[in-house]
Protein backbone atom coordinates (compact mmCIF):
# COMPACT_ATOMS: atom_id res chain seq x y z
CA UNK A 1 0.00 0.00 0.00
CA UNK A 2 1.27 3.14 -0.58
CA UNK A 3 2.15 5.89 1.79
CA UNK A 4 -1.68 7.72 2.71
CA UNK A 5 -3.08 10.79 2.82
CA UNK A 6 -4.22 12.19 6.04
CA UNK A 7 -6.94 14.79 7.19
CA UNK A 8 -7.87 16.28 10.21
CA UNK A 9 -11.47 18.01 11.12
CA UNK A 10 -12.68 19.21 14.24
CA UNK A 11 -16.32 19.06 14.22
CA UNK A 12 -17.96 22.63 16.16
CA UNK A 13 -20.97 20.57 18.15
CA UNK A 14 -22.03 23.96 19.16
CA UNK A 15 -24.02 25.14 16.25
CA UNK A 16 -26.24 22.97 13.96
CA UNK A 17 -25.67 25.26 11.03
CA UNK A 18 -22.06 24.25 10.21
CA UNK A 19 -22.52 20.84 10.69
CA UNK A 20 -21.80 18.97 7.62
CA UNK A 21 -18.57 21.65 7.04
CA UNK A 22 -16.16 19.00 6.97
CA UNK A 23 -17.97 16.51 5.02
CA UNK A 24 -18.29 19.24 2.26
CA UNK A 25 -14.30 19.93 2.38
CA UNK A 26 -14.18 16.24 1.99
CA UNK A 27 -15.85 16.14 -1.12
CA UNK A 28 -14.25 18.81 -2.63
CA UNK A 29 -10.54 17.17 -1.72
CA UNK A 30 -11.27 13.36 -3.01
CA UNK A 31 -12.38 15.46 -6.41
CA UNK A 32 -8.95 16.85 -6.17
CA UNK A 33 -7.27 13.51 -5.83
CA UNK A 34 -9.31 12.05 -8.88
CA UNK A 35 -11.74 9.21 -7.18
CA UNK A 36 -14.43 8.10 -9.04
CA UNK A 37 -17.73 10.46 -8.71
CA UNK A 38 -19.39 7.13 -7.08
CA UNK A 39 -16.58 6.47 -4.37
CA UNK A 40 -16.62 10.29 -3.44
CA UNK A 41 -20.43 10.15 -2.91
CA UNK A 42 -20.42 7.09 -0.72
CA UNK A 43 -17.46 8.77 1.45
CA UNK A 44 -18.80 12.30 1.74
CA UNK A 45 -22.31 11.05 2.32
CA UNK A 46 -21.80 8.50 5.24
CA UNK A 47 -19.09 11.30 6.53
CA UNK A 48 -22.21 13.82 6.22
CA UNK A 49 -24.74 11.52 8.33
CA UNK A 50 -21.94 10.66 11.06
CA UNK A 51 -21.22 14.37 11.10
CA UNK A 52 -24.47 15.18 11.52
CA UNK A 53 -24.78 12.33 14.24
CA UNK A 54 -21.93 13.66 15.99
CA UNK A 55 -23.31 17.53 16.39
CA UNK A 56 -27.10 16.16 17.09
CA UNK A 57 -25.83 13.72 19.54
CA UNK A 58 -22.29 13.99 20.91
CA UNK A 59 -21.36 17.94 20.69
CA UNK A 60 -19.41 17.45 18.35
CA UNK A 61 -16.32 15.16 17.69
CA UNK A 62 -13.26 14.77 15.82
CA UNK A 63 -12.89 13.56 12.50
CA UNK A 64 -9.90 11.76 10.16
CA UNK A 65 -9.96 10.57 6.75
CA UNK A 66 -7.20 8.92 5.66
CA UNK A 67 -7.06 8.18 1.71
CA UNK A 68 -5.20 5.45 0.20
CA UNK A 69 -4.93 4.38 -3.65
CA UNK A 70 -7.16 2.01 -2.89
CA UNK A 71 -9.00 2.08 0.04
CA UNK A 72 -10.54 5.18 2.64
CA UNK A 73 -10.92 5.22 5.74
CA UNK A 74 -13.23 7.81 7.65
CA UNK A 75 -12.93 7.63 11.29
CA UNK A 76 -15.13 9.73 13.33
CA UNK A 77 -14.80 10.19 17.27
CA UNK A 78 -17.04 11.63 19.76
CA UNK A 79 -17.02 12.06 24.01
CA UNK A 80 -20.25 12.93 23.83
CA UNK A 81 -23.23 9.94 25.98
CA UNK A 82 -22.49 6.61 23.96
CA UNK A 83 -24.87 4.23 22.36
CA UNK A 84 -26.48 2.19 24.78
CA UNK A 85 -28.16 -0.45 22.63
CA UNK A 86 -26.12 -0.50 18.84
CA UNK A 87 -28.61 -2.89 17.31
CA UNK A 88 -31.23 -0.62 17.72
CA UNK A 89 -29.87 2.60 16.78
CA UNK A 90 -28.90 0.73 14.16
CA UNK A 91 -32.70 0.04 12.63
CA UNK A 92 -34.38 2.18 10.03
CA UNK A 93 -36.29 4.40 11.42
CA UNK A 94 -35.04 4.22 15.10
CA UNK A 95 -33.97 7.84 16.69
CA UNK A 96 -32.90 9.56 19.73
CA UNK A 97 -33.16 13.29 18.40
CA UNK A 98 -35.52 15.49 19.60
CA UNK A 99 -38.22 17.63 17.40
CA UNK A 100 -36.48 20.61 17.04
CA UNK A 101 -33.61 18.60 14.80
CA UNK A 102 -36.52 16.73 13.03
CA UNK A 103 -38.00 20.04 12.09
CA UNK A 104 -34.58 20.82 10.30
CA UNK A 105 -34.20 17.71 8.05
CA UNK A 106 -32.87 14.92 10.19
CA UNK A 107 -33.12 12.61 13.40
CA UNK A 108 -35.27 10.45 10.82
CA UNK A 109 -33.24 7.38 12.06
CA UNK A 110 -31.33 6.68 9.03
CA UNK A 111 -28.18 8.10 10.07
CA UNK A 112 -26.39 4.65 10.99
CA UNK A 113 -28.23 2.68 8.47
CA UNK A 114 -27.25 5.42 5.75
CA UNK A 115 -23.61 4.98 7.23
CA UNK A 116 -23.91 0.99 7.12
CA UNK A 117 -25.06 1.28 3.66
CA UNK A 118 -22.82 3.34 1.88
CA UNK A 119 -19.35 1.97 3.59
CA UNK A 120 -17.69 -1.24 3.01
CA UNK A 121 -17.30 -2.13 5.97
CA UNK A 122 -18.24 -0.20 9.63
CA UNK A 123 -17.38 -0.72 13.13
CA UNK A 124 -18.86 1.16 16.23
CA UNK A 125 -17.18 1.11 19.30
CA UNK A 126 -18.61 2.70 21.93
CA UNK A 127 -18.97 3.00 25.88
CA UNK A 128 -22.04 4.33 27.39
CA UNK A 129 -20.70 7.86 29.26
CA UNK A 130 -17.63 7.96 27.48
CA UNK A 131 -18.09 8.58 23.76
CA UNK A 132 -18.34 6.63 20.32
CA UNK A 133 -15.78 6.12 17.63
CA UNK A 134 -17.49 4.97 13.73
CA UNK A 135 -14.78 3.47 11.58
CA UNK A 136 -15.58 3.24 8.08
CA UNK A 137 -13.47 1.83 5.48
CA UNK A 138 -14.59 2.16 1.48
CA UNK A 139 -12.92 0.24 -1.07
CA UNK A 140 -12.09 2.47 -4.16
CA UNK A 141 -12.47 0.10 -7.22
CA UNK A 142 -9.68 -0.47 -9.87
CA UNK A 143 -9.26 1.83 -12.49
CA UNK B 1 -35.65 18.57 -18.91
CA UNK B 2 -34.17 21.82 -19.31
CA UNK B 3 -33.74 23.88 -15.79
CA UNK B 4 -35.52 26.45 -17.64
CA UNK B 5 -38.31 24.38 -18.11
CA UNK B 6 -38.54 23.68 -14.69
CA UNK B 7 -38.70 27.44 -13.98
CA UNK B 8 -41.64 27.52 -16.44
CA UNK B 9 -43.36 24.99 -15.15
CA UNK B 10 -43.36 25.58 -11.92
CA UNK B 11 -43.46 29.40 -12.17
CA UNK B 12 -40.11 29.62 -10.17
CA UNK B 13 -38.27 32.62 -9.48
CA UNK B 14 -34.45 32.36 -10.09
CA UNK B 15 -32.03 32.91 -7.14
CA UNK B 16 -29.08 31.82 -8.01
CA UNK B 17 -27.26 29.72 -10.80
CA UNK B 18 -28.81 32.00 -13.77
CA UNK B 19 -26.08 30.84 -15.90
CA UNK B 20 -27.09 27.34 -15.44
CA UNK B 21 -30.55 27.44 -17.01
CA UNK B 22 -29.81 25.50 -19.94
CA UNK B 23 -28.58 22.17 -18.23
CA UNK B 24 -30.62 19.22 -18.49
CA UNK B 25 -31.38 17.21 -15.35
CA UNK B 26 -33.06 13.96 -16.08
CA UNK B 27 -34.40 13.01 -12.09
CA UNK B 28 -36.13 14.48 -9.19
CA UNK B 29 -37.28 13.98 -5.59
CA UNK B 30 -39.20 16.14 -3.55
CA UNK B 31 -38.44 15.66 0.55
CA UNK B 32 -38.52 17.33 3.55
CA UNK B 33 -36.14 15.06 5.48
CA UNK B 34 -32.92 15.19 3.94
CA UNK B 35 -31.84 11.56 5.46
CA UNK B 36 -34.50 10.13 3.46
CA UNK B 37 -32.86 12.21 0.49
CA UNK B 38 -29.67 10.37 1.43
CA UNK B 39 -30.87 7.18 1.97
CA UNK B 40 -33.20 6.41 -1.14
CA UNK B 41 -31.67 8.56 -4.00
CA UNK B 42 -28.94 8.24 -6.34
CA UNK B 43 -27.92 9.97 -9.16
CA UNK B 44 -30.66 12.69 -8.88
CA UNK B 45 -30.50 16.03 -10.23
CA UNK B 46 -33.49 17.94 -8.76
CA UNK B 47 -34.62 18.55 -5.13
CA UNK B 48 -37.55 20.01 -4.20
CA UNK B 49 -37.80 20.80 -0.79
CA UNK B 50 -39.83 23.26 1.82
CA UNK B 51 -36.60 23.22 4.00
CA UNK B 52 -34.50 26.44 3.76
CA UNK B 53 -31.59 25.38 6.21
CA UNK B 54 -27.73 25.07 4.97
CA UNK B 55 -28.48 21.42 5.24
CA UNK B 56 -30.39 21.22 2.15
CA UNK B 57 -27.47 22.77 0.09
CA UNK B 58 -25.24 20.93 1.55
CA UNK B 59 -27.18 17.41 1.34
CA UNK B 60 -27.69 18.36 -2.43
CA UNK B 61 -23.55 18.95 -3.12
CA UNK B 62 -23.22 15.51 -1.22
CA UNK B 63 -25.72 13.80 -3.75
CA UNK B 64 -24.20 15.45 -6.68
CA UNK B 65 -27.60 17.40 -7.36
CA UNK B 66 -27.57 20.30 -9.92
CA UNK B 67 -31.02 22.04 -8.98
CA UNK B 68 -32.67 22.74 -5.73
CA UNK B 69 -36.60 24.15 -5.85
CA UNK B 70 -37.95 25.68 -2.71
CA UNK B 71 -41.29 25.09 -2.92
CA UNK B 72 -44.46 27.41 -0.96
CA UNK B 73 -42.45 30.89 -1.82
CA UNK B 74 -40.13 30.62 1.14
CA UNK B 75 -37.58 32.54 1.43
CA UNK B 76 -34.14 31.19 2.02
CA UNK B 77 -31.47 33.26 4.38
CA UNK B 78 -28.72 34.43 2.39
CA UNK B 79 -26.52 32.47 4.02
CA UNK B 80 -27.99 29.37 2.09
CA UNK B 81 -27.88 31.45 -1.41
CA UNK B 82 -24.41 31.98 -1.29
CA UNK B 83 -23.32 28.49 -0.34
CA UNK B 84 -25.15 27.37 -3.13
CA UNK B 85 -23.60 29.98 -5.37
CA UNK B 86 -20.50 28.70 -3.81
CA UNK B 87 -21.08 25.26 -4.97
CA UNK B 88 -22.32 25.77 -8.56
CA UNK B 89 -25.88 24.82 -7.90
CA UNK B 90 -29.12 26.51 -9.17
CA UNK B 91 -31.84 27.78 -6.52
CA UNK B 92 -34.80 28.67 -7.70
CA UNK B 93 -38.20 29.49 -5.57
CA UNK B 94 -41.72 28.30 -6.45
CA UNK B 95 -44.96 29.32 -5.12
CA UNK B 96 -46.51 25.91 -5.48
CA UNK B 97 -46.62 23.65 -3.07
CA UNK B 98 -44.63 20.65 -2.79
CA UNK B 99 -46.90 17.90 -3.99
CA UNK B 100 -48.60 19.66 -7.20
CA UNK B 101 -44.69 20.49 -7.82
CA UNK B 102 -43.33 17.70 -7.84
CA UNK B 103 -46.59 16.69 -9.84
CA UNK B 104 -46.27 19.18 -12.23
CA UNK B 105 -42.11 17.89 -13.10
CA UNK B 106 -43.46 14.55 -13.17
CA UNK B 107 -46.37 14.88 -15.60
CA UNK B 108 -44.18 16.76 -17.92
CA UNK B 109 -42.03 13.86 -17.90
CA UNK B 110 -38.96 14.44 -15.20
CA UNK B 111 -39.23 11.17 -13.45
CA UNK B 112 -38.22 9.60 -9.84
CA UNK B 113 -35.28 8.27 -11.89
CA UNK B 114 -32.48 6.46 -10.10
CA UNK B 115 -34.44 5.55 -7.06
CA UNK B 116 -32.55 2.74 -4.81
CA UNK B 117 -35.11 0.04 -5.67
CA UNK B 118 -33.53 -2.87 -2.86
Amino acid sequence: MSEPIQFHFNIDGEDFTSAGKASVQVKKLLRQLSFDADTIRRVSVAMYEGEINMVIHANGGQADVIVWDEKIEVILADTGPGIPDVSLAMQEGFSTAKENIRSLGFGAGMGLPNMKRYSDDMKIDTVVGEGTTVTMSFTVPEG
Amino acid sequence: MKIKTIIDLLEAEVLCGEDMLEEHVYSACGSDMMSDVLAYVKEQAVLLTGLINLQVVRTAVMMDMKCIVFVRGKNPPEEVIELAKECGIVVLRSPERMYVACGKLYENGLRGGGVDEE
